[in-house]
């Protein structure tokens, strides 16, 4: 187990290192020159030349690489031009929005997703079972922003009982926050309940039909016991795997639900800085999305590994 | 050869419901062909003085903010539905299983390297990585798949590595390699053949995911160039008329999900109809 944690540990290194030379070669390939790119064509030379310094742009490609690299594990993100603030500020402020509502949707998902999975493997082919599984079929194939569109139509502007726009944290105002996150997490979160319901599904109407549940039957057990003890165990180790997956899914949509519902999170800051091509920004919000979504997927490895013996002897 | 296809095609529709998807795909693949015969107005003209409009005769589904006719748009929008959702899965998928075949076939370092390459790209949110490289390469026509089809490599390239990995040891793969073929004759004759069928199938059923990537990318403004007819676009277009005009934002979504629900489906029925368990019994 231990040889297992120190070989995912030094995997997932090596892609962050992958991961940060993605996120300092965008500045390179987005054509144009960066510092024009970035503050208009209307500055004068002088401060074009500082600002070109400042981002390390007239040194060779490698030194830049680990100029700007250093300067980043320093906790340096460089300065904002479109926020006009530092970027450690810029993030510190957005990054716990994000990850509050992205965790809050991942529960969600997981939780419901598997609930409805297993009843509709227990009651297959009853009314409940097709009701859900048509449900989760639209529920992969509806893009979350038209769903978000469809509630604030409905809550919003018909029934006029949730906020449409902004987003506090729990901590200002819970009443507020709770009323407002409402519309967001569904959104964020019914692609991962579907899919979520459909794998559990599946993976419970594989373990229903193995010899041992056969032998539980036989042996007399009640068919609660059989399922609670005997096949939920055993059909969600597939089902972890996609745990990993989630919170990605969760954060990567969290850019548009974001927009939609005016939320001051990390995703909408994501797309704005890449509209108006704000490149520090763009390049620490990138790195510490992934650095996220690596450090869930090692956690989750790991969990699975320890569920699952084969995999860490593999 | 022409028997297993007619055993494919009667378990594939052996299901009513996957007759109904590959119905609706068709539908709109003839909406996507033969848009200038359905479509009643020219989606790009503007009729301002008829702005925003809800259905009549003259305008089916209504108009939008700048006079144009919502119908015709939503034909035309199909044209871009599929092109970009079944281009950028090819191209993904060729690009996912030759990384896939090499890293599964040479293992060692070689496995190592790309494997990593793609769990750093998987890291990546797909729409952030969708706009960056929006960014880097335009959003022409061309461009688009492109961009759709990166953040969909790695789930491709696993996969086929994964089959790699089961079939790299069998005796049929050795008998290649004693033989003296080369890696490349090995791998194209011998490997990929039998890892198609699971390949197939889950590019069947990507194609949906791919369109709803388009309408995400289209809905942030990073599509299709204006003033070419893109459903996420429509629903972006129609969202700022809400209070007024609910129809305008939520109709171009019911054929978002209408085609990408059939995609899925279809890809079910593809997975069963290839997967030999499924076949012959009822």
């Amino acid at each position: 187990m231990g040889r297992y944690i120190v070989k995912r540990l030094l995997e997932t290194l090596v892609i962050l290192f992958i991961i940060s030379i993605i996120a300092f070669a965008i500045i390179h390939l987005i054509p144009g020159d960066p510092v024009y790119i970035m503050l208009g064509t209307d500055i004068n030379q002088e401060f074009h030349d500082q600002v070109y310094r400042e981002m390390g742009l007239d040194r060779p490609l490698v030194d830049q690489y680990f100029y700007w690299l250093g300067r980043f594990l320093t906790g340096n993100f460089g300065h904002s031009y479109y926020f006009k603030q530092e970027v450690s500020q810029v993030v510190a402020a957005r990054l716990p929005i994000t990850l509050y509502l992205g965790v809050f949707s991942s529960v969600f998902s997981v939780v419901i997703g598997i609930f409805c999975g297993v009843i509709t493997a227990v009651k297959r082919g009853t009314w409940l079972d097709n009701i859900i599984t048509v449900l989760a079929n639209i529920g992969i194939a509806m893009p979350s922003f038209w769903l978000a569109m469809l509630l604030i139509w409905l809550f919003g502007i018909k029934l006029r009982i949730l906020p449409t726009h902004d987003f506090v944290m729990p901590s200002v105002n819970l009443k507020l926050s709770l009323q407002q996150m409402v519309m967001p997490v569904i959104c964020m979160s019914v692609g991962g309940v579907a899919s979520y319901t459909r794998q559990t599904r599946s993976s419970m109407l594989e373990v229903i039909g193995q010899d041992y549940i056969r032998t539980a039957r036989s042996k007399g057990l009640t068919e609660s016991r059989i399922i609670n003890k005997h096949a939920i165990k055993n059909a969600l180790i597939p089902v972890l795997t996609l745990i990993g997956m989630t919170l990605r899914g969760c954060i990567g949509g969290s850019a548009i639900i974001e927009t939609i519902f005016n939320i001051n999170g990390l995703g909408r800051v994501m797309v704005v800085a890449l509209n108006n091509r704000d490149y520090t920004t763009l390049q620490t919000g990138l790195v510490l999305l992934a650095l996220i979504t690596c450090l869930c997927n090692l956690a989750v490895d790991i969990a699975y590994a320890y569920v699952d013996p084969r995999i860490r002897l593999k | 050869m022409k028997q297993s296809a007619k055993l494919f095609f009667h378990t594939l529709f052996r299901r009513k419901i996957v007759v109904v998807a590959a119905l609706i795909i068709l539908f709109f693949f003839i909406c996507a062909v033969a848009s200038p015969l359905l479509a009643t107005h020219n989606p790009n003209e503007m009729i301002l003085k008829d702005k925003l409009q809800g259905c009549s005769a003259e305008h089916l589904l209504g108009t939008d903010q700048l006079g144009r006719d919502l119908y015709s748009r939503i034909v035309y929008g199909s044209r871009i539905a599929f092109i970009v959702g079944v281009l950028s899965v090819i191209l993904a998928g060729i690009v996912g299983t030759i990384i896939g075949l090499v890293a599964g076939y040479f293992g060692g370092i070689v496995d190592s390297i790309l494997m990593r390459i793609i769990e750093a790209i998987m890291a990546i949110p797909s729409i952030i990585l969708a706009l960056a490289l929006v960014a880097i390469f335009g959003r022409s026509f061309l461009m688009l798949p492109v961009v759709l089809g990166v953040s969909a490599i790695p789930g491709y390239a696993r996969m086929m590595r994964g089959q790699v990995l089961t079939v790299r040891e069998l005796d049929y793969v050795q008998a290649s390699r004693i033989r003296g073929n080369s890696s490349i004759v090995t791998m194209a004759k011998h490997i990929f053949p039998n890892c198609l069928s699971p390949m197939i199938v889950i590019m069947t059923q990507s194609i949906g995911s791919t369109i709803l990537g388009e309408a995400a990318l289209s809905f942030l403004g990073a599509g299709i160039e204006p003033p070419t007819a893109s459903w996420g676009a429509m629903v972006n277009d129609g969202y700022k008329y809400l209070y007024t005009n609910p129809g305008f934002a939520i109709i171009p979504g019911v054929a978002v999900i209408l085609l990408v629900l059939a995609f899925n489906i279809f890809g079910d029925g593809v997975r069963d109809a290839l997967d030999p368990r499924m076949r012959g019994g009822k």
